[in-house]
C-alpha cells in the first residue's frame, strides 16, 4: 500500500462514518464473551475453525441492539454486503441467511476502511490468478474486466503474471483450510469492489462533497473567517433565549392542538384517498368549497397565520372585514405580498400602485397606520425596493392579528360557518375489497388559466362561484 | 591568505522613516530599498505580528464560543423527554407502500409535491425529470436536463412549473405545458448560478423568486423572470446540502446545513446569519422546519437525526439507536409534527415520536439508499424516492 492510498483511505473513513461503526459491531461480535458463538466448520471433508451460523448472528444481533428478527436480518444482510462477513457455503452470493449456513469474519486486511480504493494493479493479479488456475474458470464480466486490464497496462503484465503465479505457489504451501479461507476472503473483497452488473454496488458514493477533510487547502479559515465567528458570537451572546421548561411546553400545547387534524396520526374523514383509493376527502377539503368541513373552520381559531393560510378563511375573514369596514386593510396586506414575491422587474410599479392606492392623502382605500411607520414608509418610497412596505405591512398584520382576527372569531359569521360545517361520514368498507376502486384522474394546475387561480387583488370574492370552481374536481 | 569581506555602512536616508541613519539593503515585493537597522527590526517584528492574529483570533473565537455555549446552557432546565412524559405513548403503527412509482431509469435524488396534494415532480441521475399524478402514478411530463445527477427539484406554488438543477451549477425553471407541441426544454429558464453543484432549490411564497443552495458554500434568492441575483447568503465553511423555508407569518428566515455539520438560520431580507448550531458529528443532509416554525430537525451522515429549538437557541432532543449505523439522508414532519420520518441510507425509513424521543417503526421496501422523502401538502401520506430507482407513497 503507497502513502497515497493510506491517506485516501483514511479520509473514506471519516467520509463514511458507517464504516467505522460497522467495525465497531464486528468487533463486538468477535469479543471471546459476549461476542457470536464460534465453532468449527466442516466444509466437506476440511474442517475450517471459527465460523457461525447466520442464525448465530441474527440471534446476537437481536440481544444487542434489542430490536425485531426483521430489522436484525436487514442489519445483518447490510454487513455482510459491506463484505465485513462472509459466506462458506456459496460464497458468491454475499446474503445473510438466518438458518445454519456457515459464516466467517474477514480479515482486517481486506477491510474496507483499510483498503479502498481497491487498486486495479491488485484486480488484474487475482484475475489473473484465477486464470491460471483453472483456464476459463472466470465469469462473463470477470473475462470483460480481465480483457480490459490487459490492454490499459499491458506495460506491466509481465509483473502481474509473475505476481499471480508467485502467489498460486505460496498458496500451494498452505494448509488446505487456510487455503479455503483466504480464497473466500479474497473472493469476498473482490465481489464487493467489483460487484457483477446489475448488482448492488455498496461502496457508489454521490459526487464528491468538499468538507472539511477533503478540502487540503483551507481557504476559509483565514482571518476574516475567525473576525465573522467572533462577531457572531458576540452577537449570539446578548440575544434573549426562553428558558427550555417554556420552550417544550409550546410542543405539547402545539401537538395536543394538531394532533386530530393529522391525517396520518388521527385518520381523515371520509377516508385517505391514498388507502381507499376515493378522493372525496379532497373534493371536500378543495381551496374554495361550499360547504368546509368541521376540523377546518375549528383550525382557524388556532391562530392567525391558520385563518390567513388557508384561502376560504381568507375569503371569509375578507367578508367580515368589509362588513367592519376595515377591508383595506386585508387588501393593503395581500397588496405589500404581491410586492415582497413579485417580479424584480416590476417593484417600482408596485410600490407606486400601492402608495397610490393606500397611502397616499385622500386615498380611496386609505389604511390607517401610526405617523412614525408612515413617515418612515413615505421616506423609503423614493427609493422604491421590495421590502420597503415592511413595517408598514407588519404593523397592518399586527392590528389584524390583535384586534380584528379576535372580533372575528366571535362573530356570527363565523359562528355560522362552523355550525353547518360537515363531519363527513366515514367511507363504508366496500362489499368486494379485493376489486380496486377505480382511480380518477384530476386536471393539472398548469391547465387552469391564470385567472382562474389564486384570485388576487382586493375583491377575492369576485372570481369565485359558491360550487367547487372550474378546475375542481365534480363531488 | 583568506579573502576578507568588508561590510560596506551606508549612510542616508532611510526609505521608509526617512531619518539619517546607516542603511541596510532590503528587498520588498523584487525591489532594492534602503531602510535604517530600526525599520528593519520592524519589519521582520510585523510578519510575526500576522501569524500571531491568526493564533490570537482563533483563540478568541474558540473562547467566545465555549462561553456562548455556558450562556445556552444556563436556561436549559428540563429535558424534552421529560416533559413529553406526561404525553400518551403511541400505539401500534401501520403504514404500508400504497403507490409505487417506477419510471425512471436511474437513482432517484429529489422529489417535490405540488400544492394540489396528488402531484410530484422527481429527479434522478441520468438526468430525467419527471412531474407524476402520483395517485394515479401517470406521468405527466418528462424532460431530460442536459447534465447528470439532477440533486435538487421544487414545485412551484402555483403549479405551473418546475425548477430543477445539479451537477451543471445552475437552476433552471421549466413552464409545464401540455402543448404537444411544445418542447418543454425549449422555454427553459436559466435562473441560478453557482460556481459548483446545485443541492437543493426551493421557490418562495411565489412562482417568481427561488432560494438555491450549492456546494460553492453559499445560498442565494433568485428573481426567476430576470435572473437577477437578489441577495445571497456567506457563512459556511463548506458545501451546503440542504435547505428549508420557515412556515412563519412574516416569512423572512430559512435554514441551511452543510458538511462543515452546522445549521445555519438566515434572514433573507439582510443575508444576515441569525443563528447557528454545531452539535452534528457529520454532514447535514437535510433539513425541515416543525411544523410552527419554532423549531427545525435535521439529518447527519451521523445516523442522527436532531431537533433545534430557535427560542431556547440550543439543540432539544437526538433522535438515535445503536443499531442505527448508516446517515439519514432526509427528514420531514407529519402535519401535527409529532412524527419524524427520516429516510437512511441503508435503505430503510426510521420513524421517530419527536415529543418522546423514541423509534416508533421501521420501514422496509426499498432495495437501495433512500434518498428523498416529503410529507405531502395535507399531511395524508408522504413519498420517498430511493436509489433504486423508484417512488414509493406511503401511507
Amino acid at each position: 500500500m503507497t502513502i497515497n492510498t493510506l491517506h485516501q483511505a483514511g479520509s473514506y473513513k471519516v467520509q463514511m462514518p458507517c464504516l467505522s461503526k460497522m467495525e465497531r459491531v464486528i468487533v463486538g461480535m468477535q469479543d471471546p464473551d459476549m461476542g457470536v458463538k464460534m465453532r468449527n466448520q466442516r466444509l466437506l471433508i476440511t474442517v475450517i475453525p471459527h465460523a457461525m451460523t447466520g442464525s448465530d448472528i441474527v440471534e446476537w444481533l437481536i440481544q444487542k441492539f434489542s430490536i425485531s428478527e426483521e430489522e436484525s436480518l436487514h442489519l445483518g444482510n447490510l454487513i455482510v454486503k459491506h463484505g465485513y462477513i462472509y459466506p462458506l457455503k456459496d460464497p458468491r452470493c454475499l446474503v445473510l441467511r438466518a438458518d445454519d449456513s456457515p459464516y466467517r469474519f474477514q480479515t482486517p486486511y481486506f477491510w474496507m476502511s483499510t483498503k479502498w480504493p481497491a487498486a486495479e494493479l491488485d484486480y488484474a493479479i487475482y484475475l489473473a490468478k484465477k486464470n491460471i488456475q483453472k483456464q476459463g474458470d472466470l465469469i462473463d464480466h470477470e473475462k470483460d474486466y480481465y480483457n480490459q486490464l490487459h490492454k490499459k497496462i499491458n506495460h506491466t503484465w509481465d509483473f502481474v503474471v509473475m505476481q499471480a503465479r508467485e502467489q498460486l505457489r505460496a498458496a500451494k504451501q498452505r494448509r488446505k483450510g487456510d487455503r479455503i479461507v483466504i480464497e473466500c476472503q479474497e473472493q469476498t473483497y473482490w465481489l464487493v469492489n467489483r460487484p457483477p452488473p446489475g448488482a448492488l454496488n455498496v461502496m457508489e458514493q454521490g459526487p464528491e462533497r468538499g468538507n472539511c477533510y477533503t478540502t487540503r487547502v483551507q481557504m476559509t479559515k483565514n482571518m476574516d473567517f475567525y473576525k465573522r465567528e467572533i462577531e457572531y458570537c458576540k452577537k449570539a451572546m446578548g440575544r434573549t433565549r426562553v428558558k427550555s421548561s417554556i420552550c417544550l411546553e409550546a410542543y405539547l400545547k402545539f401537538n395536543e392542538q394538531y394532533m386530530p387534524h393529522d391525517p396520518i396520526m388521527s385518520g381523515c374523514l371520509p377516508s385517505n384517498p391514498w388507502i381507499t383509493d376515493d378522493t372525496d376527502y379532497w373534493s371536500m377539503n378543495a381551496p374554495t368549497v361550499a360547504i368546509p368541513t368541521k376540523l377546518r373552520v375549528e383550525r382557524w381559531a388556532f391562530n392567525f397565520r391558520e385563518l390567513m393560510g388557508d384561502p376560504l378563511g381568507h375569503i371569509q375573514f375578507m367578508e367580515f372585514l368589509k362588513k367592519e369596514f376595515s377591508a383595506e386593510n386585508l387588501s393593503f396586506w395581500e397588496a405589500c405580498e404581491d410586492l415582497r414575491y413579485g417580479e424584480q422587474s416590476k417593484i417600482a410599479e408596485s410600490v407606486d400602485a400601492v402608495y397610490q392606492q393606500f397611502l397616499a392623502p385622500g386615498a380611496t382605500r386609505w389604511v390607517n397606520i401610526d405617523s412614525k411607520t408612515m413617515e418612515k414608509t413615505l421616506e423609503g418610497i423614493r427609493r422604491p425596493h421590495r421590502y420597503v412596505m415592511d413595517d408598514a405591512q407588519m404593523h397592518i398584520y399586527m392590528l389584524m392579528k390583535k384586534d380584528s382576527y379576535p372580533r372575528f372569531l366571535k362573530s356570527d359569521i363565523y359562528k355560522t360557518l362552523l355550525a353547518e360545517a360537515v363531519i363527513p361520514p366515514e367511507t363504508k368498507k366496500r362489499v368486494f375489497p379485493f376489486m380496486r376502486k377505480q382511480r380518477h384522474s384530476s386536471p393539472s394546475p398548469a391547465l387552469l388559466l391564470p385567472s382562474e387561480q389564486e384570485p388576487k387583488g382586493e375583491d377575492k370574492g369576485k372570481n369565485l362561484t359558491s360550487g367547487p370552481s372550474p378546475g375542481e374536481e365534480q363531488s | 591568505m583568506c579573502d576578507q569581506t568588508f561590510l560596506v555602512n551606508v549612510f542616508g536616508s532611510c526609505d521608509k522613516c526617512f531619518k539619517q541613519r546607516a542603511l541596510r539593503p532590503v528587498f520588498i515585493r523584487s525591489q532594492q530599498l534602503s531602510y535604517c537597522a530600526v525599520c528593519v527590526a520592524l519589519m521582520a517584528a510585523e510578519g510575526l505580528h500576522e501569524n500571531e492574529t491568526l493564533a490570537s483570533l482563533k483563540s478568541e473565537a474558540e473562547s467566545l464560543k465555549s462561553k456562548l455555549e455556558e450562556e445556552r446552557a444556563k436556561l436549559h432546565d428540563v429535558e424534552l423527554h421529560q416533559v413529553a412524559e406526561r404525553v400518551e405513548a403511541l400505539g401500534q403503527f401501520v403504514m404500508k407502500t400504497r403507490r409505487t412509482l417506477k419510471g425512471h431509469g436511474n437513482k432517484v435524488l429529489c422529489m417535490d409535491w405540488c400544492k394540489d396534494k396528488r402531484r410530484i415532480v422527481s429527479s434522478s441521475q441520468d438526468g430525467k425529470v419527471i412531474v407524476w399524478d402520483s395517485f394515479t402514478t401517470n406521468k405527466e411530463h418528462a424532460v431530460t436536463m442536459p447534465c447528470t445527477w439532477v440533486m435538487a427539484c421544487a414545485y412551484a406554488p402555483s403549479g405551473c412549473a418546475i425548477a430543477c438543477g445539479g451537477l451543471d451549477n445552475k437552476c433552471s425553471v421549466y413552464p409545464l405545458t401540455f402543448d404537444k407541441n411544445e418542447n418543454m426544454a425549449a422555454k427553459k429558464k436559466s435562473v441560478a448560478m453557482h460556481t459548483n453543484y446545485l443541492s437543493a432549490c426551493s421557490f418562495t411564497n411565489s412562482d417568481m423568486q427561488i432560494l438555491t443552495a450549492s456546494g460553492d458554500g453559499t445560498c442565494a434568492l433568485w428573481d426567476v423572470e430576470s435572473g437577477q441575483l437578489l441577495q445571497s447568503f456567506h457563512g459556511h465553511g463548506a458545501d451546503v446540502l440542504c435547505l428549508d423555508l420557515a412556515p412563519s407569518e412574516t416569512g423572512n428566515t430559512f435554514v441551511s446545513g452543510g458538511c462543515d455539520k452546522k445549521a445555519m438560520v438566515w434572514d433573507m431580507r439582510s443575508g444576515q446569519c441569525i443563528q447557528s448550531f454545531e452539535t452534528h458529528e457529520s454532514d447535514i443532509n437535510s433539513v425541515r422546519y416543525y411544523p410552527s416554525g419554532d423549531a427545525f430537525a435535521s439529518g447527519s451522515d451521523d445516523a442522527t437525526c436532531r431537533l433545534y429549538d430557535l427560542r431556547a437557541d440550543r439543540e432539544v432532543a437526538i433522535y438515535s439507536k445503536e443499531s442505527i449505523i448508516f446517515g439519514a439522508s432526509s427528514v420531514d414532519f407529519s402535519l401535527s409534527g409529532r412524527l419524524l420520518f427520516a429516510g437512511y441510507n441503508d435503505y430503510t425509513i426510521n420513524v421517530w415520536d419527536v415529543l418522546k424521543g423514541s423509534r416508533v417503526s421501521i420501514l422496509f421496501g426499498h432495495e437501495n439508499r433512500v434518498s428523498t422523502l416529503r410529507v405531502s401538502p395535507d399531511g395524508t401520506a408522504f413519498c420517498s424516492g430511493s436509489w433504486d430507482h423508484t417512488l414509493r407513497v406511503w401511507a
